[in-house]
């Protein structure tokens, strides 16, 4: 009985249907969120001593580099779980998450190019999290590359799992060479802390701002789940019945 | 925080292009990202039937 | 029952290659070439050429690799002995072993053994010190089947697919990068007087690492692809 419940929304006609449910409330959560996070980013938190109002870049760069990082290892898990129990609606999941990811990714590393310019004065360093971060894209693109040029679609979704969880073994790695390269050059590393007694308010804002980030990669995800779906099940009568 | 004008407030103390430059393009992205896969949803929905 | 497999298909690659001298030779030509370009475009100085020597010798060595591997599996896909070779095994992931690691191994013979031989007469050309020489030719040697590994890898992924080549480099160069940062870091490091050993020892564990993943991923690809 319970398991029957657990796995009702793998089917894809009901994920469909809930989905379609959910979305508006993510974006009005979405919204909601955005609005505080940015009030309070913006007209509560103070001006850095250091940095000035440059600083204020933090409300978008830190919640877009989590979510970059977040949503590679659910897509990876999701695809993982298609390609191991033949789940189809996991390994939509998958390729539904990919672009969104990607997007942060790009978000995360332009808003440090524009944050850099007038801290570091420079666009770019190559330092360990900027490095891995750009390779984080190249693997969503990569990922999004393999999905969409294998035409079968189900060694399309294995080939891109096996790809996914092969990249995410790979982003630790990455991560720990480019330091300990990093190290050895003696390169700049950047402390993105601001004075303690600030904490609080940019805090509240940075964690607001991930909250409205998350909220909105579920509205968005979930739609190209929607549409993933109604690609895939296009000629299948629940589709064709009338269901929303 | 209260910004004197409202000019203040887009001059971000100098730096408002790097912080409006940042927020800007991130909204475009997102809007972006948001629309296509709107976009894609209704084209299959569109598309739903064709063949039967 | 995996002996038999590995030794045919190495043994039946490298014969291959051995009657198309010119086909197994293009990547070193391609390194020749690619890494030729280097001082005719940044100019002659021999201070840059020395500085920028390790990593442009390591990205062309990369790319050379990467550009032999599609034709790892192409041929044998199209007229259908890959199949056969899969089959030799028995079914499932561990039985298309053999065909992987044989297939790895013969990229690396064909390509990356004298892409190693090669180096030295490009190090010169760069003004690299002998030491230098001796680094790069060792971080090769470890680097060079670390690309083959995933290279292959690669190619079992993007088996039969449009612009195959293109993408395969899109999908593993990220994944090479680590074996790049130290190879061409370790010969840095010999060049200006301090010591490459942390960078070899990262070098090497990258290379056991690799050499026992990336066969049994290649093997799960492999039977993706032809499943």
């Amino acid at each position: 009985m319970a398991e029957t419940r657990f796995f009702t929304y793998a089917s894809p006609p009901r994920f469909y249907a809930l989905a379609g449910k959910l979305i508006p409330w993510f974006w009005t959560a979405a919204v909601l969120l955005a609005y505080a996070g940015l009030y309070i980013g913006f007209f509560k938190a103070p001006t850095d001593a250091t940095q000035g109002d440059a600083y204020r870049i933090i409300f978008i760069h830190v919640p877009a580099a989590w979510m970059s990082m977040v949503l590679y290892l659910v897509m990876a898990f999701w695809a993982a779980i298609g390609w191991a129990f033949n789940a189809r609606l996991a390994s939509m999941v998958a390729r539904a998450l990919a672009p969104t990811g990607a997007m942060f990714t790009f978000v995360a590393l332009w808003s440090g190019a524009l944050w850099g310019k007038p801290t570091w004065g420079t666009w770019w360093v190559w330092d360990a999290r900027l490095t891995s971060e750009l390779i984080l894209l190249f693997l969503y693109l990569g990922y999004m590359a393999l999905v969409n040029a294998i035409d079968d679609t189900r060694r399309a979704d294995q080939a891109g799992a096996l790809l996914a969880v092969i990249g995410s073994v790979n982003v630790p790695i990455i991560y720990f060479s480019v330091k300990w390269w990093n190290t050895l050059h003696q390169g700049a590393t950047i402390s993105a802390t601001a004075a303690p007694k600030m904490v609080a308010t940019m805090l509240t804002a940075m964690l607001l701002m991930t909250l409205a980030c998350w909220a909105y990669a579920f509205a968005v995800v979930f739609t190209r789940t929607r549409a993933i779906i109604a690609e895939r099940e296009r000629d299948a009568k629940w589709l064709n019945g009338g269901t929303a | 925080m209260s910004w004197g004008s409202a000019s203040e407030f887009f001059a971000m103390g100098g730096y408002g292009l790097y912080v409006w430059g940042s927020f800007g393009v991130t909204a475009v992205c997102m809007a972006a990202d948001a629309l296509i896969a709107v976009k894609r949803h209704r084209a299959a929905r569109a598309q739903t039937g064709e063949n039967s | 029952m995996t002996a038999p497999v590995f030794s045919a298909v190495l043994g039946r690659d490298l014969r291959l290659a051995a009657r198309r001298r010119v086909d197994a030779l293009l990547p070193i030509a391609f390194f020749a070439v690619a890494v030729s370009l280097f001082p005719l475009g940044v100019g002659p100085e021999p201070n840059t050429l020395r500085q920028i020597a390790p990593g442009v010798l390591w990205v062309c060595a990369l790319l050379a690799a990467m550009l032999s591997v599609t034709q790892l599996y192409a041929g044998d896909q199209a007229d259908g002995s890959l199949e056969q070779m899969l089959l030799a095994g028995g079914s499932g992931t561990v039985a298309a072993l053999p065909v992987a690691i044989a297939k790895a191994m013969s990229h690396w013979l064909l390509t990356g053994l004298p892409l190693v031989l090669v180096a030295p007469l490009f190090g010169v050309m760069f003004d690299l010190s002998g030491r230098s020489i001796a680094a790069l030719c060792a971080s090769l040697l470890l680097g060079t089947p670390i690309l083959s590994l995933l290279g292959n890898l690669g190619a079992a992924l993007t088996l039969g697919v449009r612009n195959g080549g293109v993408l395969l480099i899109l999908l593993i160069v990220p994944l090479c990068i680590p074996a790049l940062i130290f190879g061409s870091g370790a010969v840095s490091a010999v060049e200006t007087g301090s010591s490459a050993r942390g960078h070899f020892s990262l070098l090497g564990a990258l290379f056991i690492t690799t050499g026992l993943l990336a066969p049994i991923a290649t093997a799960a690809a492999l039977r993706i692809a032809t499943e």
